[in-house]
């Protein structure tokens, strides 16, 4: 049989599963079964239900305006698939191509699709993340929780962590009239994505809309009362803050747990895969029937160098669905390499920011449009001379000409005014806090001496 | 994709015999994406290029830009948001739009609806006894100019006034000082004066008295960008009147004519009334309203298609042509209301996307369920009917059809 026959066949009665049912895997089903794949299709997720849009869990479900059930994603088209919902997976055996779950059932397939995602991290003392009024947002039933709180009125809620979600939520809270307390160990609010000069901005911004901002101090016990209520939190700059609700909004941590004995490239950082969305083995070479889309996968982007980034952007796990639907699906030859810019959106404080292209790839800022006391502004980022992404602040109708301005390497800081080009645009340096997660520690140790027999095996963290 | 001159056929498109049927012509522009005509401005004819040049910040809708000044420019007062860059632009729109559109004025238009369907429902119940029934005439004309004069609180008998205003202002938008009289810029000069005077008069009422239409939530408002001056409000006002119906007339007759052209598609439309929203957007690519910008100026030397745009130069965007490029659309003359991906370039792109655009789709929505539902057996008189003189505002002067 030639390759082509086979690929006929697995088309029309090969076996595909996706692990983690939320928007990469539900779009991915929707692809497959779009490009004529007619075998069988099993959808696995550890949370009950239909798959759900993220976003407004952070946004419009806080303020109440929807319901934490109403953002289920819309079905662009019938799956017909098998859904084994409400449980998780907990290994992959690629010798036998099986998925384990959780309560001991094995699913069989042929080919499969990795889109575990992120899960909140939590508050890192159990005991205290136990605490009612206690929150991370992350699923429906966390926004949910959260939303009730808000409307229980709370006397103060404490944000730990102002990234995008931390001052999203800050922001519902001011448009909920609550007070509210930020505290961010960085100097400044969304410093990590976008760096210290729009961190500035995004500063000024929260404190005018009577956020209490705290920066550069790091939370170190939130303290319950005797009935288990979360009452008061401890900085470590000895102050202290009462409220009712804390949000812990640090971050996520990928779900990977389940493949740490699976042999593939899996690490903090997620699931090592190529351009085409196909899995790395624990040796850096690629497998051909194990995908990754979404949160968790971990690509490279050869416009920025061919380093591996992960992003946690809605349109980043659509986009590489597409991609690994079409590359499940094809030859070798055939197959497409995600190179889309990647792009984000977010709202707070009745602002529209929005970004293109990679902001901590840089070394440079410029404001090139509009005015920042405005608090209407596109910002360029630069590489070594070459423009890498692009951030609007209310302006985002100007991104398209600035993502071609990266897909086409053009020169930093872009030398030609426009009508609205500030006076004073000059360019700054980034400056974004040193990467924290480089000191690891080993992850592989490399076994064998001769070209054929080398491998390397994972190695546990001790720390 | 080089530049090379091909004066000629910018004045064949424009000449009024292409008025039926520009597209073979269109399709012979595509071959070179940006032209330089004889008179140093350039030609932009394909979608990704248009598409590209309206994101692009460095193209400046201000005619102060342009290194050699239109002919009447200055003659013109304030400009209107369509003819400002930001941050300019961008305030007179948001100050506009906030009686408008989400987020301040969520559900104006879509609340519109009922009286848009009473106002069609009347319009067709007169087209009772008529042998001979005119599009134009008799429907697409009178409908969108009560939707707008409702909306702005311009009052609708003085429709006769202002029609001879408008007509005159966009008889000389394409005004060309070679082919044309020079009365012909004079009267636009005139018209844009007399009905600048003619929306002062009627926003001295406004002021201070309370009211749901337009002119007068522009003279009361107080929001956070301040209050329009009256010189603004009436450059705004005299944009929304003539953007909010023209344009519309054109869209819903260019709709009528097509689906008497594609008789399955109208048998369709009266089967599944829910297939008009792809519809009109399908008509919007295949049909627009507006074939062209005639004029944007280069702010810097922008690079377009290898080709460098030097600064201050006229721009020219054939928009109905990059609607219909190959490159971009499959089979692009097919009118295929089930297109899918249709990311057409009929209201235009960018930051000065057409304001009224949700206004404008829902009254041609409306409008073409009505008609195909009403008429009985419509047919056309003529194909192609007669056009209207500008090769900008494409659209026939008049649409004579009978019924059975």
């Amino acid at each position: 049989m030639s390759s082509a026959d086979t690929l006929e066949a697995f088309k029309r009665d090969g076996r595909i599963v996706i692990v983690g049912a939320s928007l990469a895997g539900l779009r991915t089903a929707e692809a497959l079964r779009d490009k004529g794949f007619t075998g069988s299709l099993t959808m696995i997720g550890d949370e009950l239900g239909e798959p759900y849009d993220r976003p407004p869990l952070s946004k419009q479900v806080l303020t109440g305006w929807v319901p934490a059930d109403g953002t289920v994603l819309p079905r662009r088209r019938d799956i017909d698939a098998e859904w084994l919902l409400g449980v998780p997976a907990d290994g992959l055996d690629l010798a036998t191509n099986h998925v384990h779950l959780a309560d001991g059932r094995e699913v069989p397939f042929d080919r499969m699709l990795i889109s575990t995602g992120v899960r909140a991290r939590p508050w890192f003392v159990e005991a205290e993340a136990a605490l009612d009024g206690v929150f991370v947002v992350r699923t429906r039933e966390d926004a949910e929780g959260l939303q009730q709180a808000m409307a229980a009125g709370p006397s103060r809620v404490l944000i730990i962590g102002a990234g995008f979600t931390g001052s999203e939520i800050a922001s519902i809270c001011r448009e909920r009239d609550i007070a509210v307390t930020v505290a961010e160990l960085a100097p400044a609010p969304l410093v990590g994505g976008l760096g210290a000069m729009i961190g500035e901005v995004a500063a000024d911004i929260q404190r005018a809309h009577g956020v209490d901002l705290r920066c550069g101090v790091k939370v170190t016990q939130l303290e319950g009362d005797a009935q288990g209520h979360f009452r008061r939190a401890h900085f470590d700059d000895g102050s202290t803050v009462d409220a009712d609700v804390a949000v812990v909004a640090l971050g996520g941590i990928r779900n990977t747990e389940w493949l740490r004995d699976s042999g593939l490239a899996v690490g903090i950082w997620g699931v090592a895969c190529d351009a085409g969305c196909r899995a790395f083995d624990l040796n850096g070479l690629v497998t051909d029937d194990i995908f990754v889309a979404g949160d968790v996968a971990r690509c490279p982007n050869p416009i920025y160098e061919y380093r591996f980034i992960s992003l946690e952007h809605w349109a980043n796990a659509v986009e590489q669905a597409e991609i690994a639907a079409h590359n499940m699906l094809s030859a070798q030859a055939d197959r497409w390499p995600h190179l889309s810019i990647p792009t984000f959106w977010s709202i707070q404080f009745g602002i529209n920011i929005k970004s293109v292209g990679v902001p901590t790839f840089a070394d440079e800022v410029v404001v090139t449009q509009g005015s920042v006391p405005d608090h209407r502004f596109v910002a360029a980022y630069g590489y070594q001379g070459r423009v890498t992404a692009a951030v609007s602040f209310n302006n985002a109708k100007w991104l398209d000409h600035y993502r071609q301005l990266i897909e086409t390497a053009a020169p930093f800081p872009p030398p030609c005014p426009t009508p609205d080009t500030p006076a004073d645009a000059k360019p700054v340096p980034v400056d974004f806090p040193g990467p924290t997660l480089l000191a690891q520690g080993a992850t592989v140790v490399v076994t064998g001496h001769d070209p054929g027999e080398r491998r390397v095996t994972a190695m546990r963290q001790h720390r | 994709m080089t530049t090379t001159e091909a004066p000629d056929l910018l004045h064949r498109i424009l000449d009024y015999s292409s008025r039926s049927d520009p597209y073979p012509l269109y399709a012979e522009l595509r071959e070179t994406p940006v032209a330089l005509q004889e008179d140093g401005s350039y030609v932009i004819s394909t979608y990704r290029e248009i598409a590209g040049i309206l994101h692009n910040p460095h193209l400046s809708s201000d005619v102060r830009n342009l290194s050699r000044p239109m002919p009447g420019a200055e003659e013109r007062a304030t400009p209107s948001f369509i003819n400002l860059d930001p941050p300019e632009h961008d305030r007179l729109r948001r100050l506009a739009m906030r009686h408008f559109g989400p987020p301040h004025t969520p559900g104006l238009v879509s609340g519109m609806a009922p009286d848009l369907t009473n106002i069609v429902s009347s319009l067709i119940d007169d087209f009772a006894g008529k042998e001979q029934i005119d599009i134009v005439d008799d429907f697409a004309y009178p409908f969108p100019v009560t939707v707008i004069c409702h909306l702005l609180g311009v009052p609708r008998e003085d429709e006769p006034r202002f029609r001879v205003w408008v007509n005159a202002i966009i008889d000389s938008i394409n005004y060309d000082p070679k082919t044309d009289p020079k009365e012909k810029l004079d009267n636009g000069v005139q018209a844009t004066k007399d009905l600048r005077q003619y929306l002062g008069g009627l926003l001295e009422q406004r002021h201070g008295h309370p009211g749901d239409d337009l002119l007068t939530r522009f003279a009361n408002d107080d929001g956070p960008d301040g209050r329009m001056t009256d010189e603004e409000i009436i450059s705004t006002a005299n944009l929304l009147l003539i953007a909010g119906h023209e344009t519309t007339v054109n869209l819903i007759t260019n709709g009528m004519l097509t689906l008497l052209r594609h008789p399955q598609v109208l048998q369709r439309l009266r089967d599944e009334p829910d297939l008009v929203v792809p519809l009109v957007e399908e008509l919007l690519r295949y049909e627009p309203p507006v074939h062209i910008i005639p004029w944007r100026a280069a702010y810097s030397d922008i690079t377009v298609a290898d080709t460098v745009i030097p600064k201050g130069s006229q721009i020219m965007l054939m928009l109905a042509s990059g609607s219909r490029d190959p490159d971009r659309f499959g089979d692009p003359d097919r009118f295929d209301p089930d297109r899918q991906d249709n990311q057409h370039l009929g209201f235009g792109s960018g930051i000065h996307l057409c304001f009224g655009g949700p206004m404008a789709r829902l009254e041609t929505q409306i409008a073409l369920t009505e008609l195909v539902r009403r008429l009985e057996g419509p047919r056309l008189v003529a194909d192609p009917p007669p056009y209207r003189p500008s090769p900008v505002l494409r659209g026939p002067i008049h649409l004579p059809i009978e019924q059975s």
